[in-house]
């Protein structure tokens, strides 16, 4: 009798093939659902990886713990994806990405992934709402902002304390309030709040911006938008909600108080990837080394988009890394698994 | 039937604040793409606990007195009230199974 496991199939299955019927170690594994490809992140890379693999006939499942989209969900508009001369809407992009790719089949599935464990060749991925066994995985789990770590941040978040400015700035009409950082995302977000604010300060810690060109010049040209440069803000400051912040200027030392009744802040990104470590191999910053092809050093296990080193982080080359995975990971099951 | 019902700052208090049973409201706006994610899991849950717990939901650029009231500065945002007051809130998208385990808590 042949003992030795077949490849994509479980310890519970070659066990069972013996004399003795014996339960799976993991009792997990045999409630895990089957497919040929799980992909962890519903943003760009993930919802293409996704059109990809179910085009390639590849029963696919997309794994999300938020809102479809990730980043560009929360984007008034995104002006750099080519063939929208006028943009679009980064919510409603993310939604036909999604319509496309369940047109051919691909699945959407909510819950958060917790681990991937390698198992008899496949790899069983873990969330909090039940587990996947797939023969292929790709990684797109995107970059979430970063916080400041300050006192009241945490506290006054949904208060005032906001990450998003299309979400949160209509509440703000006429009010004096705060961006913080010097890079794209904040100069397009604290544009986004005067169409509401009666006042913009941007309060960045170097004395110039990191933001690519055209943006500078429309933040500069904005009457409403004013620079507070050399300056980190070290608390936030309010009982129910926000009404001001308290600054230090990193030059002279100085502290100030700004009374506003908003911070939105944009100061970086972190790749999600706490889950992984031990797995894959990162960088210093989490982010996930790859091939061209986009192949993780773990057989059947792949990363693209935002979430590994060298990402030029926009929804066109997340987009073409999700579909370089997908055909990568079709190869991997045809040569793989005989299918 | 269970369908979230609109309510407006003028409906407010006779559907929100007397109503017999608690009462989940989803503040939303149309520009608010998190809030069309929440909209349908909201729907869902309004059937799980029809009879247990009314929902509806309030427009927040078209009744600002509300949303003023409770200082709603982020959407989406539910609250959950009980006898008039509010006795939960839950900021920004969450899971379906997350939503539900909040409000199991709120209403126990």
């Amino acid at each position: 009798m042949q003992t030795r496991r077949r490849p994509g199939e479980t310890s519970a299955q070659t066990l069972d093939r013996g004399r003795v019927k014996v339960r799976s170690p993991t009792e997990r594994t045999k409630l895990a659902q089957d497919y040929d490809v799980v992909i962890i992140g519903a943003g760009p890379a993930g919802l293409t990886a996704g059109l990809y693999a179910a085009r390639a006939r590849r029963k696919t499942i997309l794994l999300e713990r938020n809102v479809t989209g990730g980043q560009i969900a929360l984007t008034s508009l995104v002006e750099n994806y080519p063939g929208f001369p006028d943009g679009v809407n980064g919510f409603d992009l993310a939604q036909a990405m999604q319509q496309q790719a369940e047109k051919y089949g691909m699945e959407m599935g909510y819950g958060e992934v917790t681990a991937i464990e390698p198992k008899g060749g496949r790899q069983l991925v873990k969330t909090t709402e039940g587990d996947y066994l797939a023969k292929a995985v790709i990684i797109t789990g995107g970059a979430d902002y970063n916080r400041l770590g300050v006192p009241g941040e945490e506290r006054l978040t949904g208060r005032g304390v906001s990450y998003c400015a299309t979400c949160d700035a209509a509440f703000f009409k006429d009010q004096e309030v705060a961006v913080v950082g010097g890079g794209d995302a904040a100069m397009d977000e604290g544009l986004f709040v005067t169409r509401y604010a009666s006042k913009v300060y941007v309060i960045h810690r170097r004395d110039q911006l990191r933001a690519s060109k055209i943006l500078q010049e429309r933040a500069f040209a904005n009457p409403k938008m004013e620079f507070v440069w050399n300056t980190v803000v070290t608390e936030i400051l309010g009982e129910e909600s926000v009404t001001g912040l308290r600054l230090r200027n990193v030059v002279t030392g100085e502290e100030s108080t700004l009374p506003v009744a908003a911070i939105f802040i944009f100061i970086g990104l972190h790749p999600n990837s706490d889950y992984l470590k031990g797995l894959l191999r990162m960088d210093e910053g989490g982010h996930i080394y790859v091939s061209d092809w986009m192949e993780t050093e773990v057989p059947g296990i792949f990363a693209a988009g935002d979430i590994r080193v060298n990402s030029s982080r926009q929804v066109v080359s997340a987009g073409g890394d999700g579909a370089t995975a997908a055909i990568k990971a079709d190869h991997y099951i045809t040569d793989h698994f005989k299918g | 039937m269970a369908k979230p019902k609109e309510v407006t700052d003028a409906t407010f208090e006779q559907e929100v604040l007397k109503a017999p049973h608690p009462v989940l409201v989803d503040f939303w706006a149309p520009w608010c793409g998190p809030c069309r994610m929440v909209a349908p899991i909201v729907e869902e849950l309004a059937e799980e606990y029809d009879g247990k717990v009314n929902f509806v939901k309030l427009n927040t650029d078209d009744n600002p007195v509300i949303a003023s009231r409770y200082g709603i500065r982020s959407i989406p945002t539910l609250l959950v009230f009980k006898g008039g007051e509010p006795v939960g809130q839950i900021i920004g998208f969450r899971l379906k199974s997350d939503l539900r385990r909040r409000l199991d808590a709120v209403i126990a």
